[in-house]
């Protein structure tokens, strides 16, 4: 093996990167830091972000993990649009300058790092167990050993959602997108009694804050359709309540 | 309770994680500090398998002990945290069948459960497998969620009252004469550097513990050793799928979610902090997932990245990243340095995570003469968000 230098693939092209940074007590208020990165064919935005933090500002700060939409931890905003950055190529955006901004709604903690426990208040009580069955090669026979095939939950809590809703940017009591898409998925698992369920979203910071602007199930990287499971949701509202159904 | 003792941990990756759980329950005062977020090492970004140690089975029968051990373990006290869909390992050539007898002996003198399944048996198991298959066998590999397991040890550890702090980057150890006596840090949050004193110091930063060790004048061989991993749309599998065969580059395809995770290859990375990610080995995914499950080849890309593994051994151009162990090891710098209050972990693999934190803190407190026995492998973890509670 050689000790030759593995780069990354050819060409490169210039790309300005405009991040709002912000540091409480430091870079306050937010302000916008501009780099030059020479992009890849392959760089997504989060590669570049790297790249920044390794040789140019090791105090840029932001979320990371599984690099490949799995995780959810990298959520942000790219050219105003909430994105997972793992995923979203540089070069694809088009542009010269990608603006990178954190998501919306949850407090900012700093540079493109928001509180996630904003998120969890949201989204825990809904007790949604982590693992479903697996839609997929349903024609398939199991192994020896396994009842039936199983996956991780589509939904990977990633905030995009929340971010991306109109209602929970202004009203922090509103369950959003992603908690409420999350109550519907356990009532469908029996995570929890369904009377219960229908109880806690039956509310205007359940079910009947949402206005119906999708944008959540238009922004979504993870097929969870949410505004679509809220509207599910309203209807096993409505039909709990029907004289015939009691 | 050994409150008295303050140990620091560098490096929020899976070690870290399982680290800082294991020293709480056994009594210590922690404090972690990662400069990032949490996991966003090499932990985080690995394909997800949690191993049966099938691959080892031949040529690395220490690991592949370990990882069939932990494999049980982390079933135990993370419940609901893995894809349990079992694995495969596939022939589809001669050469792959020929290899079948080495494999059963080694996976038999490891411990790990095999089955034998004849073409026609595996292909009504996944349907997407090539049809030149000629046999496989089952083992117990299953998918780990790489974030959220690792955040169940946090979220276990802080309810338990350690102190995790992420964004914080030690840019200095503090020493007197030849002793480490904590770390100094930046925090990325507010800008602002201080000091945080200890009683000992645990280096678990993985792919990058030989720049750690550097700045105590002490000296770890770990060789930064990435490959790359692309993830394609779809579920092409519910099992693992592996080819039958000696390691080598793209045998593997791990499902997750509604995505296929296809790995992976190697070469050795003088700085962790940058990679690089060949095309050529991309495109090399593609045509070898593709031997295992031909639909892959025109399938959509959804990302394609680099993780480093920490690998045990001196940089050497003939030394290949295959060749050198996969186990881990845990260097008291007293020993190796005659530096004291410093203590490396690297080397192994995600799935032995637990193991890798027994045996560290197991050194910790016997440089501390804390008398405390390990409890990871019965303590049922938290669910992860309880770490934000």
């Amino acid at each position: 093996m050689s000790d030759e230098v593995i780069g990354r693939p050819d060409p490169k092209t210039p790309v300005s990167v405009k991040i709002l940074r912000y540091k409480p007590g430091a870079i306050d208020p937010p302000r916008y830091d501009t780099f030059q990165v020479d992009a890849d064919p392959l760089m997504t935005v989060l590669d570049a972000l790297e790249e920044i933090r390794a040789t140019q500002d090791s105090t840029l700060a932001y979320r990371h993990s599984c690099h490949h939409a799995s995780c959810g931890t990298c959520a942000m905003k790219v050219n105003g649009k909430e994105v997972l950055s793992c995923v979203t190529n540089v070069l694809e955006q088009g542009t010269d300058v990608i603006v990178v901004e954190p998501l919306g709604t949850m407090p900012l903690v700093t540079d493109l790092v928001v509180d996630m426990g904003d998120f969890a208040r949201r989204y825990e009580p809904a007790g949604l167990s982590f693992i479903r069955e697996s839609e997929y090669l349903t024609e398939a026979q199991t192994p020896e050993g396994v009842d039936h095939h199983t996956r991780f939950e589509s939904c990977i809590e990633c905030g995009i959602c929340l971010s991306a809703c109109p209602v929970a940017n202004t009203n922090a009591s509103f369950i959003g997108p992603a908690g409420l898409a999350a109550y519907y998925r356990a009532m469908v698992k029996g995570d929890g009694e369904a009377s219960d369920i229908l109880a806690a979203v039956d509310t205007d910071c359940g079910v009947w804050g949402c206005h119906g602007a999708m944008e959540c199930t238009e922004a979504c990287p993870s097929q969870v359709a949410p505004g679509d499971l809220i509207m599910y949701l309203r209807r096993e509202v409505v039909k709990s309540k029907l004289p015939w159904n009691h | 309770m050994n409150s008295n003792y303050h140990v620091v941990i560098i490096g929020g990756g899976s070690t870290g994680a399982a680290i800082v759980h294991d020293l709480v329950l056994r009594g210590l005062k922690v404090t972690l500090v990662e400069r990032g977020e949490l996991t966003s090492g090499t932990a985080g970004r690995h394909h997800g398998l949690l191993h049966s140690g099938g691959r080892y089975a031949v040529k690395d029968q220490e690991s592949a002990k370990e990882c069939i051990e932990e494999n049980l373990i982390l079933r135990k006290i993370a419940p609901g945290s893995f894809e349990e869909n079992d694995g495969l390992f596939v022939a589809i050539t001669d050469e792959d069948v020929a290899y079948k007898d080495t494999f059963l002996q080694g996976c038999a003198e490891c411990g790990i459960p095999t089955r034998e399944l004849t073409a026609k048996e595996a292909l009504l198991l996944e349907p997407n497998l090539n049809p030149k298959t000629k046999l496989a066998i089952q083992v117990p590999d299953a998918t780990m969620d790489c974030w959220r397991l690792p955040m169940r040890f946090f979220a276990t550890a802080k309810q338990n009252g350690a102190d995790i702090r992420p964004y914080t980057e030690v840019i200095g150890l503090l020493k007197q004469n030849s002793t480490v006596t904590g770390v100094h840090v930046r925090s990325h949050v507010t800008g602002k550097e201080y000091d945080i004193k200890a009683d000992l110091v645990v280096n678990a930063t993985g792919a990058w513990a030989e720049k750690l060790s550097e700045m105590a004048d002490a000296r770890v061989p770990v060789r930064p050793t990435p490959g790359v991993l692309v993830a394609v749309y779809g579920r092409w599998n519910n099992m693992v799928l592996n080819r039958l065969n000696r390691p080598s580059d793209g045998d593997i395809i791990v499902p997750q979610r509604e995505l296929s995770v296809i790995g992976t290859s190697s070469w050795f990375a003088p700085d962790p902090d940058r990679l690089g990610l060949p095309m050529e080995h991309v495109e090399r995914m593609y045509e070898r997932g593709s031997q295992l499950v031909p639909g892959v080849k025109y399938a959509r890309m959804r990302a394609a990245w680099s993780a480093a593994r920490p690998l045990l051994g001196e940089a050497s151009p003939t030394v290949g990243g295959r060749d050198l162990p996969r186990t881990f090891k845990c260097f008291d710098h007293k020993e190796r340095d005659g530096i004291e209050g410093l203590v490396t972990i690297t080397g192994g693999k995600g799935t032995t995570m637990r193991a890798m934190a027994e045996t560290t803190s197991d050194v910790v407190c016997d440089k501390l003469g804390v008398d405390a026995v390990c409890r990871t492998r019965e303590v049922v973890l938290l669910p992860y968000w309880a770490y934000y509670q």
